[in-house]
């Protein structure tokens, strides 16, 4: 299991910022190792977002996107005690899900 | 007409031939998430990530705005911002033009958010950067930034 997510979502207006931080490697598939062999890439492929259980935004990543992503998107009408749900997916079929409740 | 050994012989033959350039695609992709566009990821450029997502030709716009630094330090992380403001947003993409793959990043965008995300990219050499905006009506519209990188994010 992957290392959790650091997910902050605060109230600014109508709507709320939501800001996560994942831990996962992101290897490119392009760099090579010591002996010259490929590192085979190694990333998050499909990223979900939901607010108290709808699903809001989904995302698919390439290789692309850096070590540990960072993320940030509005919710609108989001308000505070609602729950900010974040879950990923990547292309070796690990997954990790995480809550976090709007401030 | 052909005999049943040659007919066999020949699709054997064709197996082979469509094995080895890769041509079956259920094994290559075999690792990939249910869903995952794995032929927009692989594109070189952005007409083969518009045919592998089945949008029409982009077109520049004043109404996508794309932000990022100018000079990034660090190749490895650099903020990109995709936004707009304009109604019926079904993707927001992000493209790194000079990358091995042009597109970063695709978000699938709900009535629920704003059309405005950001996340970091890797870019393995100064490139223009590009958010793009695929519309419910079909259109595709983009907006292009130049960022410079002073060491790349891609190499070994």
């Amino acid at each position: 299991m992957a290392d959790p997510m650091r997910i902050r979502a605060q109230v600014a207006g109508d709507k709320a910022t939501v800001r996560v931080l994942m831990a996962h490697e992101m290897e490119s598939g392009q760099r090579k190792d010591a002996a010259g062999k490929t590192i085979p890439a190694w990333h998050i492929q499909d990223v979900t977002a939901q607010h108290n259980g709808k699903t809001v935004m989904t995302a698919q990543w390439g290789p692309a996107v850096s070590k540990n992503p960072f993320l940030q998107f509005n919710v609108k009408g989001a308000k505070a005690g609602d729950k900010i749900t974040v879950s990923w997916v990547d292309n070796k079929g690990d997954k990790r899900t995480d809550e976090a409740t709007v401030s | 007409m052909p005999s049943r050994r040659e007919m066999l012989s020949r699709s054997a033959q064709v197996a082979t031939l469509l094995a080895a350039v890769g041509l079956f695609p259920q094994l290559a992709h075999a690792q990939a998430a249910p869903g995952f566009n794995a032929e927009a990821f692989a594109a070189k450029n952005m007409a083969e990530v518009m045919k592998a997502l089945g949008g029409s030709a982009p077109v520049e716009s004043k109404d996508i705005s794309v932000t990022g630094p100018d000079i990034a330090e660090n190749g490895a992380v650099v903020p990109i911002g995709a936004s707009t403001t304009l109604p019926g947003v079904k993707r927001l993409l992000i493209l790194v033009e000079k990358n091995p793959s042009v597109l970063a990043a695709m978000f699938n965008v709900t009535d629920a958010i704003d059309a405005n995300i950001s996340t970091r990219v890797k870019m393995g050499q100064s490139s223009n950067v590009f958010a793009m905006a695929m519309m419910n009506d079909g259109k595709v519209l983009f907006a292009q930034k130049e960022v410079k990188v002073t060491l790349g994010g891609c190499g070994g």
